[in-house]
């Protein structure tokens, strides 16, 4: 075992499969030779690693285009929010060549993306917009919480032959684990169980799941709380979820982004139309405040969950 | 001079789209969807929300179906020095691209009706032809969206060092959007091998380029990122093939992208047939340049191609199009059970 970072765990991931397979290429603003991104451009150089003007709409259509192609291309969007100007290449065009030609084109792409708050970066680099595309056919929606998951899902959507969101949290990118050495895949559609307990489930994924662990370990020895971590959004692991609610009887979801509309309420409905009759007591979903993200550190922690709050809302639940 | 198996296969090509879609008319019921129908229903949203489109009685194909009748001479110039490796995207006036593209007439017909056997296997409908075996990938309900997408196979030609070449069809509309500067500059940048070709057809749905334009030609956005912006008679095949064969020789060389702006018009309205040409005189005038007429009145005054073998060509490809009808009409429609391999 050794100990590695987050970010440090996604470029491993990203250079083993480049290194593995010649179709893989990098595309995306700033990857070059002056940032460096993932170590990838002194292994890999002009070839493999396209560094792009600001267009962002224009380059990730051309990797929906070389996909279609039969390359794998690795889009990296800076920050999740700059995907709104390329919503239509992504949801209109990626998502939908397959469907649309009958099945006969595939579009093997990934478009990985930073995604989240706390960095203090206000309204445009601060979004979790995973709801967004949880809603459209035609995408797989991958948010590690953690380095280990982050390299094996991270390989899993490369080698996957449709279009996968790989959302990481920015947060994340520092906080170190340890992990083996070599290689190792996380299937896509396979939540974990990161911690065990009988009373209450709580899902969560990405940044607020390290937030969601945290409360659970305060805790211990008043109320044992099971996390279940999804992983991944699309596809969804309802089974592990529904396994955690038959035993503990009691479902909280959690997640940065807004409440409404959000992979919370959609986690909530699956559970109550399979699983109702499971439920001791409502299921709750703790999100962000519906509001566009403000700047000010005290504005912006109060829009998204905290220990606090995820403690005060546990005790309720299961008080 | 050309050889007269390529003028051949130019005239060929121009009547097998004409015919497809003057045959496609006759099945495609546009008033089913926008005026109110006599069976008691009392609009159109109960027509469709009861019921879905009833093809038996509103006619076989559905849908939006955009016509490229007046445009063929673009399709068959340019498709005439593409092979099957080669690239194709359109937009959702894209009948005359596939075909041009070499896609099988009867898998197109199908696709119009909904079948499985179509060329997308009943999933895309008008604006959404696939045939990737021929490279053909895609017409596009988006106007422009089509234009990034086509930088892929050519970045995938650059990437593995081959020769192919990627088209990209869109309109006076399309060029108004974004993509079209993002995916310009791209190309010119990277050298790829992109032909951009934008059918002027006047139109952009029911507005017209006075409305749209403050200039009168697009092709001279392309000289703002270094690529070659050429203007043709998009109504002269002859004038397209010639230079639709310089661009592509370019492109394969190494050469980059090319910007090719064809003046043409649709004979027809936007969508459909019902309502004919948004503007009637316009189109009276441009029906006067029909490219067909113009190919074959050439061919015949210059006694390359024979009036006797233009008919005998018509009459073959007709016969073409009787077995597409034929064949479309009596095959079988998808099984929705097979929606489960997507979901």
């Amino acid at each position: 075992m050794r100990e590695i970072s987050y970010a440090a765990a996604i470029g491993e991931a990203l250079r083993e499969e480049m290194a593995r397979d010649e179709s893989v290429f990098v595309i995306g603003e700033d990857i070059g030779p002056v940032r460096q991104a993932e170590d990838l451009f002194a292994a890999f150089r002009e070839r493999r690693v396209w560094q792009t003007p600001i267009s962002e709409a224009g380059f990730t259509g051309l990797a929906a285009g070389a996909a279609a192609s039969g390359l794998r291309p690795v889009v990296e969007i800076m920050y999740c929010d700059f995907v709104g100007v390329a919503m239509d290449q992504i949801c209109n065009q990626a998502a939908k060549m397959h469907l649309m030609s009958g099945g006969q084109v595939k579009v093997p792409m990934v478009i990985k993306t930073p995604a989240g708050c706390g960095t203090r970066e206000g309204g445009h680099h601060s979004g979790s917009l995973e709801a967004w595309f949880i809603h459209s056919p035609g995408i797989k929606v991958v948010m590690p919480a953690t380095a280990y998951d982050a390299k094996g899902l991270l390989k899993s959507a490369i080698r996957d032959d449709g279009l996968v969101l790989f959302i990481q949290h920015r947060l994340l990118h520092p906080l170190t684990q340890q992990v083996p050495e070599g290689e190792w895949i996380v299937p896509l559609g396979k939540a974990d169980v990161k911690r065990r307990g009988q009373e209450i489930t709580v899902v969560s994924y990405s940044y607020a799941l390290t937030k969601v662990l945290a409360a659970a370990e305060e805790l211990a020895g008043s109320i044992d709380v099971e996390v279940v971590d999804p992983r991944t959004l699309t596809p969804l692991d309802v089974e592990t979820i529904l396994e955690s609610v038959a035993k503990t009887g009691r479902l909280l979801v959690v997640h940065e982004a807004p409440a409404q509309g959000g992979a919370g309420a959609e986690i909530v409905r699956q559970v109550v139309e399979r699983g109702f009759d499971l439920l001791k007591a409502p299921p709750r979903v703790l999100g962000g405040k519906h509001v566009p993200m403000p700047y000010s550190p005290p504005l912006e922690d109060a829009c998204i969950p905290q220990v606090a709050d995820i403690i005060r809302t546990i005790r309720e639940m299961v008080g | 001079m050309l050889e007269k198996e390529t003028l051949i296969r130019l005239l060929r090509t121009m009547y097998r789209i004409r015919f497809f879609e003057e045959r496609l008319k006759k099945h495609y019921d546009y008033r089913a969807y926008f005026e109110r129908p006599a069976s008691g229903a009392r609009d159109t949203g109960d027509l469709i929300g009861a019921d879905g489109y009833d093809f038996a009685s509103h006619g076989l194909i559905g849908g939006a179906v955009h016509l490229s009748i007046g445009q063929e001479a673009v399709s068959a110039g340019i498709g005439a020095h593409l092979g099957p490796r080669d690239a194709a995207f359109s937009s959702h006036r894209s009948h005359g691209h596939a075909l041009a593209k070499g896609a099988d007439v009867k898998a197109a017909f199908a696709e119009l009706m909904g079948r499985k056997t179509g060329l997308s296997r009943g999933y895309g409908g008008s604006m959404h032809l696939f045939d990737p075996a021929n490279g053909f990938l895609g017409g596009n309900g988006i106007i422009g969206g089509q234009i990034p997408l086509a930088l892929g196979p050519a970045f995938a030609a650059k990437y593995r060092g081959e020769p192919h070449v990627s088209v990209v069809f869109f309109g006076d509309g399309g060029a108004n959007q974004g993509t079209l500067l993002e995916s310009l500059n791209l190309a010119a940048l990277w050298k790829l091998p992109v032909l951009f070709v934008c059918e002027n057809n006047l139109w952009a749905n029911q507005t017209p380029v006075a409305l749209s334009l403050p200039v009168e030609d697009v092709a001279p956005r392309a000289a703002a990122f270094g690529i070659p912006g050429e203007i043709v008679d998009g109504q002269d095949v002859l004038a397209v093939y010639h230079l639709a064969g310089e661009a592509v020789s370019r492109a394969r060389s190494g050469g980059g992208p090319t910007f090719i702006e064809a003046k043409t018009f649709r004979f027809e309205g936007h969508c459909g047939v019902s309502r004919g040409h948004e503007n009637p005189e316009q189109c009276a005038e441009w029906r006067k340049r029909d490219p067909i007429l113009l190919f074959e009145q050439r061919l015949a005054s210059e006694g390359t191609v024979t009036p006797e073998e233009q008919r005998a060509i018509r009459t073959a490809v007709l016969a073409e199009i009787d077995e597409a009808e034929a064949f479309a009409t009596s095959s079988p429609f998808p099984d929705p059970e097979e929606l489960s391999a997507f979901l």
